[in-house]
C-alpha cells in the first residue's frame, strides 16, 4: 500500500519478539511432527515492517486441529449473495447448509420478508434420489415455484453446496434455460463448500458470478451525478450500512447502491455507473473492485469507519477524490461529530484506559477496529483472521504493536494459550470461541454479528461499540465468577 | 453497453409501495395457500436440520468424547455455531477438513492427519466419528478407513473411535442422534455382556433433547425412586457448566465405563420412540433385562405413564415426593385452565416433542388446531391421529406432515390459531399472524435460559402452563382498553 504517512510502531509493555515466540513455541509442543510444521508458520510476533512475510496465510486447514473456518458455500451465502434482500437464495442441494445459514449472520434488511425480502431458508432439500439421478430436474421445478410464489423477488441465485459439484449436475445451463423461460435473473453460484480451504473462496467465486451474471445488466433511470458512489463489503450487520450511508449522504455523497448488505440487485447491477467504489471488507469484494475498475473504469478507495479517528481520517480520504463542496461537507461534519465522540470517549475511556485485547475474526475487522479500540485507550495485544490472504497481513502488521503475536487461521488449542498466557481484559471473535473464553472469567464480545447488537460503523456506531466494549468489560457479573469456597 | 454474457440491460426498477402491499395482502390468502401447498420441489423454511447435527450432540453426551467431523470443515463450523447458539455454551468439536482433492482421491489422508493432531491436542476418551456429506456422497469407506489407522497405530489402542454414517439427504438431525448413539454403544459395549452380571441400573434414553433442564429433571425422578440409572448419552453437564473461571473442553457426559456396562443393565427404557428407533430395536436383540419404549413424559398422563413403568421395572413404589409433585402440577393446571381452554395452537417440532406438546394442551383443554412436522413417518401420523380423536378438544385438528413452516404460514392465515409453540425459527409467522411463540424446541437462539427450563414431568407440565397462561394475561393487559385494565386476572 502506498502509505505516505510514516507510522510510529506502537509498542507493549512486556511484549517483546522473543516472549512472543516462546509463547508460540510452547503452543506447537503438542502438535505431532507433521501438523507443528504446517502450523509453526500461521503464528508470529508482529513485525509491523516485514507486514505479511511474518505469517503464512491462505493455506489448508490442518485436520483435526479444529479450526474456526466455514466453507465457500458460507462465503457465498452467508456474505456475498444472502444478504442482497430482493432475491431468492436457493441453499442448492441437502437441508443442512441454509438451514444452519438461516437468520445467523445478523445482516438486517428492509422490506417486508416473504414479499420484497426474502431473509428465510429455501433450499432443495435433496433426498437420496436427487443424489443418485441427479438434482437439475428437481432446480428446474422449485425455480418455477419460487417465480410463482415470491413474484416480487427480483432473481434467484442458486447456491451449490457439496453434493451438487460431486454428482455431476450442470445448474449453469439449468439456470440459463430457466432466466429466459422466467424472465427473471438466475444466478448459478458453484460455491460447493469442498473448494477452496475457507469461506474466502465463497467470496471470490460470489464475486466472479456478480461479475459473469448481474453487473452491466441495469442502468439508473436517473441522469448520473458528479457524486454517485457505492458503498461495497459492508454487510448491514446490526444495521451498519444504514449507519454508514447516512453517514457517506450527510457529507454529500449519493450512495446509488450498497453491496450487499441491504442490497438491491437491480442497483448492484448499475453500480458500474457510479463514480467511485467505496470498500469496506477488503477481503470479501476487492475483487469486483477491480473488475469495475478494469472494465469501467470505476476507481475504489478503501475505507475505515471504525472509532472517530479512522472515520476522520477515511472521511478526508474520500473527500480528496470530490470537488470543495464535499471537503467543505466532510471538515463540517467532523468539527461538529468530533465534539460528540468526545463526550463518548471522556464517559468510557477512564473505564477502558491501559485495557488489552486479543482479537480473532474473519478477514476485515482485526485490523479495521484497532482504531476504534485504541480511541477508547486500549491496546491490542494479538490478532489473528480465519480466511485473510497475505494483502490482509500487509494492511494489518502497520496497524499493530510491535511483537504482538499473530495468529493465522489459529486452532482452539493454540487460542487457548495464548490468552492463557496475556490474559487479555476482552477478546473479540466468534461464536465458537465465546463460551470457552467465558468460562475461564474473561470478557468477550462477538465480534462477527455484533453480539446481538450494533451498528458498530460510522459514527451512529462508535456510541455503541464504546457502550457494548464497557459492559462486557466491566461487567460486575465477573467479580462474581470466583466463588468464596 | 451489453454485459459480457450478451444479457440484456434494462432500467434499475423499484417495487412500489402498493406493489408491495398488494402481494403482502395476497400471501395471506386461500388462494396462496392452495399454490403454496401445491409445491413439489421447493422447501421454505423447514424445521429440520441435518443428520450430524444431531451426531454432534450425542456424542457431547459422553464422557471425554471428542465429536469428529469427517468431511467439510465448514459443516462442522456450522453444527458448532448452531448447538453454542442455543445452549450459550462451548461445542468442541473438530473436522478433517476435506477438500478438492479429498473429492478426488477420497478422505483417508485427512481423516488419518485429523486423527493424528485431534488425540495429540484435545487427548479424547472417546473420538466419535461421524460424517458430512461430501464423503458420503464420494462413497468414502470409513470402516476401511479407521482400520487402517489402527493398523498404522494412529491411535492410541485403547481408545475407542465409534464412527456413523450421517448422510443429510436421509432423515433429519434426529435421525443422526440415532445413529451415532448406536455407533457409540455398539462400540462401547463390544465384548462386554456377562452372562448373568445385571448392574441393577436402569439404562435410560432420551433420545434427541436439547434441553438440559430435562436431563436435571429426569435424574432427579430416578433418585426419588431410588432408581440408579445410566443416562444414554447425558448433555446436562456438557451443555450446561458452571462458570468457575476454568474452561473445561470435556466437563461432563455419561461414563464410558458405565456406558459399556450398560449392556448388562437391569432395564433398557427410551422415551424417544421415534428419535431413537434404530439404536432401540438394536438393544432389544442386545441388551439384558427389561426394554421399554415410552413416550416422551410431557402433560399428567405420560409422566404418569412414566413413573409406572419405572416403578413396574424395579418394583418400587411411585415415591411420595413425586405424588405430592403430581398434585401440584394438577392444582397449578386446574387453577390455570381457564387461561387456556380452547384456546388454539399451531404446534411443530421432532416427532416425540410434537407428540408431547399435544398431549399436554389436550389435558389442558386448548386446541392443538394445527400439528406439523417437518418430517415424520406414517407411524407418528397414526400416533397423532389417535391422540386427537381420543378427545373433545382434538375435534377438527388437523396433522401436516412433511409440510415446512412456509405451509405453516399459510395455514396460521388463513385458518388463525391464538398461539403457536415451536422453536425460534417459528418467530416470523407468529409475528405476521400477531399470535405468540412459545419456544419449547429446538433451537432456541433469541431467548435466554430456555435449556435450562424442563418441559417433562410433572415440573415440566407447571412450567409449561406458566409461560403460557401468564403470556395470554400479559397480552390481555397489553392489549384491552382502559376501561378493561383491572388488578385481578
Ligand atoms: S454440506 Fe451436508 S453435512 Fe454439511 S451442513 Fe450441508 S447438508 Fe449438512
Ligand atoms: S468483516 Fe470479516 S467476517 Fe465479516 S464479511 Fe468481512 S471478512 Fe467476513
Amino acid at each position: 500500500m502506498a502509505d505516505e504517512v510514516v507510522k510510529l510502531v506502537k509498542k507493549v509493555d512486556g511484549i517483546t519478539r522473543e516472549a512472543t515466540q516462546e509463547m508460540i513455541d510452547e503452543a506447537l509442543v503438542a502438535y505431532p511432527e507433521k501438523g507443528r510444521k504446517k502450523r509453526a508458520p500461521h503464528l508470529a510476533p508482529n513485525d509491523p515492517s516485514a507486514c505479511s512475510t511474518c505469517v503464512k496465510s491462505n493455506r489448508k486447514t490442518v485436520p483435526g486441529v479444529m479450526s474456526a473456518r466455514g466453507c465457500a458455500y458460507a462465503g457465498a451465502k452467508g456474505v456475498v449473495w444472502g444478504p442482497i434482500r430482493d432475491m431468492a437464495h436457493i441453499s442448492h442441494g441437502p437441508v443442512g447448509c441454509g438451514w444452519y445459514s438461516w437468520g445467523t449472520r445478523r445482516n438486517l434488511m428492509s422490506g417486508k420478508n416473504g414479499v420484497t425480502q426474502f431473509a428465510m431458508q429455501m433450499t432443495s432439500d435433496f433426498q437420496e434420489k436427487d443424489i443418485v439421478y441427479g438434482g437439475d430436474k428437481k432446480l428446474a421445478t422449485l425455480l418455477t415455484e419460487t417465480r410463482e410464489l415470491f413474484p416480487l423477488a427480483k432473481g434467484i441465485s442458486v447456491l451449490s453446496e457439496c453434493p451438487v459439484g460431486l454428482i455431476g449436475d450442470d445448474i449453469n445451463s439449468v439456470a440459463r434455460k430457466m432466466s429466459a423461460e422466467l424472465d427473471l435473473p438466475v444466478v448459478p453460484c458453484s460455491c460447493e463448500g469442498f473448494r477452496g480451504v475457507s469461506q474466502s473462496l465463497g467470496h471470490h467465486i460470489s464475486n466472479d458470478t456478480i461479475r459473469d451474471y448481474v453487473i452491466g445488466t441495469r442502468e439508473f433511470t436517473e441522469p448520473a451525478g458528479p457524486h454517485d458512489v457505492a458503498l461495497i463489503g459492508d454487510y448491514n450487520i446490526g444495521g451498519d450500512v444504514w449507519a454508514a450511508k447516512a453517514l457517506l449522504a450527510e457529507i454529500g455523497l449519493n450512495v446509488k447502491a450498497t453491496w450487499t448488505g441491504d442490497g438491491e440487485l437491480d442497483r448492484i447491477a448499475a453500480t458500474h455507473q457510479v463514480k467511485l467504489n467505496l470498500i469496506h471488507c477488503y477481503r470479501s469484494m476487492n475483487y469486483m473492485c477491480r473488475v469495475m475498475e478494469e472494465k469501467y473504469g470505476i476507481p475504489w478507495l478503501e475505507f475505515n469507519f471504525f472509532g472517530p479517528t479512522k472515520i476522520r481520517e477515511s472521511l478526508r480520504a474520500i473527500a480528496a477524490r470530490f470537488d470543495d463542496q464535499i471537503k467543505e461537507n466532510v471538515e463540517r461534519v467532523i468539527a461538529r461529530r468530533d465534539l460528540e465522540m468526545q463526550k463518548v470517549v471522556d464517559e468510557y475511556r477512564p473505564r477502558l484506559e491501559g485495557k488489552r485485547v486479543m482479537l480473532y475474526v474473519g478477514g476485515l475487522r482485526p485490523r479495521h477496529t484497532v482504531g476504534a479500540y485504541e480511541d477508547l485507550g486500549m491496546v491490542v495485544i494479538g490478532a489473528g483472521y480465519e480466511f485473510a490472504h497475505a494483502d490482509d497481513y500487509d494492511r494489518t502488521m502497520p496497524e499493530l504493536p510491535d511483537a504482538t503475536v499473530i495468529y493465522d487461521d489459529a486452532s482452539e488449542h493454540e487460542l487457548e494459550h495464548f490468552v492463557q498466557k496475556l490474559k487479555p481484559d476482552l477478546i473479540g471473535s466468534g461464536i465458537k470461541e465465546k463460551y470457552l473464553f467465558q468460562k475461564m472469567g474473561l470478557p468477550f464480545r462477538q465480534m462477527h454479528s455484533w453480539d446481538y447488537s450494533g451498528p458498530y460503523h460510522a459514527y451512529q456506531g462508535f456510541p455503541v461499540f464504546a457502550r457494548d466494549v464497557d459492559l462486557a468489560v466491566n461487567s460486575p457479573t465477573w467479580k462474581l465468577v470466583k466463588s468464596p469456597f | 453497453m451489453a454485459n459480457s454474457l450478451g444479457l440484456k440491460v434494462l432500467p434499475v426498477t423499484t417495487t412500489s409501495p402498493e406493489e408491495e402491499a398488494r402481494v403482502a395482502a395476497w400471501i395471506d390468502t386461500q388462494e396462496y395457500r392452495e399454490k403454496n401447498f401445491a409445491r413439489q420441489a421447493l422447501v421454505v423454511n423447514p424445521v429440520h436440520a441435518c443428520q450430524p447435527l444431531g451426531a454432534e450432540l450425542c456424542a457431547h453426551g459422553f464422557e471425554g468424547t471428542l465429536p469428529f467431523v469427517h468431511g467439510s470443515q465448514g459443516c462442522a463450523s456450522y453444527y458448532r455455531s448452531t448447538l453454542s447458539r442455543h445452549f450459550r455454551e462451548p461445542a468442541p468439536a473438530v473436522s478433517d477438513a476435506m477438500t478438492e482433492d479429498g473429492a478426488v482421491f477420497g478422505g483417508q489422508a485427512n481423516l488419518h492427519e485429523g486423527l493424528e493432531n485431534a488425540v495429540a491436542l484435545y487427548k479424547p476418551k472417546m473420538l466419535a466419528i461421524f460424517t458430512s456429506c461430501m464423503p458420503e456422497v464420494i462413497g468414502d469407506d470409513l470402516t476401511a478407513f479407521i482400520r487402517n489407522a489402527r493398523s498404522k497405530n494412529l491411535v492410541p489402542r485403547d481408545l475407542p473411535t465409534p464412527y456413523a454414517n450421517t448422510p443429510s439427504f436421509k432423515g433429519t438431525h434426529v435421525t443422526g442422534y440415532d445413529n451415532m448413539l448406536a455407533a457409540i454403544l455398539q462400540t462401547l459395549t463390544e465384548g462386554k455382556k456377562v452372562e448373568g452380571r445385571c448392574t441393577g441400573k436402569l439404562n435410560f434414553i432420551p433420545g434427541f433433547d436439547a434441553n438440559t433442564g430435562n436431563y436435571r429433571d429426569y435424574k432427579r425422578i430416578f433418585e426419588a425412586f431410588g432408581i440408579p440409572a445410566t443416562v444414554l448419552a447425558d448433555i446436562s453437564e456438557t451443555f450446561d457448566s458452571p462458570n468457575d473461571g476454568t474452561y473445561r473442553l470435556y466437563p461432563g457426559g455419561t461414563s464410558l465405563v458405565e456406558a459399556g456396562d450398560s449392556v448388562n443393565g437391569k432395564a433398557t427404557l427410551t422415551v424417544g420412540p421415534h428419535a431413537t428407533a434404530k439404536t432401540f430395536a438394536w438393544i432389544k436383540e442386545q441388551y439384558a433385562g427389561k426394554h421399554a419404549a415410552l413416550p416422551m413424559p410431557m402433560g399428567i398422563a405420560r409422566t404418569d405413564e412414566f413413573l409406572l413403568k419405572l416403578s413396574e421395572l424395579f418394583d418400587r413404589p411411585v415415591p411420595d415426593v413425586l405424588k405430592a409433585e403430581r398434585g401440584r402440577a394438577v392444582d397449578a393446571m386446574t387453577d390455570a385452565q381457564q387461561y387456556m381452554h380452547g384456546k388454539k395452537f399451531a404446534v411443530y417440532g421432532d416427532p416425540d416433542q410434537l407428540l408431547g406438546y399435544v398431549s399436554f394442551l389436550l389435558e389442558m383443554g386448548a386446541v392443538p388446531w394445527h400439528v406439523l412436522c417437518s418430517r415424520g413417518s406414517k407411524k407418528l401420523e397414526k400416533e397423532l391421529q389417535a391422540l386427537l380423536d381420543a378427545s373433545a378438544y382434538g375435534k377438527g385438528c388437523q396433522i401436516w406432515m412433511n409440510r415446512d413452516l412456509w405451509h405453516l404460514r399459510s395455514l396460521v392465515m388463513t385458518d388463525p390459531v391464538d398461539a403457536v409453540i415451536g422453536d425460534t425459527h417459528g418467530k416470523f409467522l407468529a409475528r405476521d399472524a400477531r399470535i405468540p411463540l412459545f419456544r419449547f424446541g429446538f433451537p432456541v437462539f433469541d431467548r435466554v435460559n430456555k435449556h435450562r427450563s424442563p418441559i417433562i414431568g410433572y415440573q415440566g407440565a407447571i412450567n409449561m402452563l406458566t409461560e403460557i397462561c401468564n403470556k395470554f394475561i400479559d397480552l390481555k393487559d397489553d392489549t384491552c382498553e382502559e376501561r378493561f385494565f383491572e388488578m385481578m386476572r
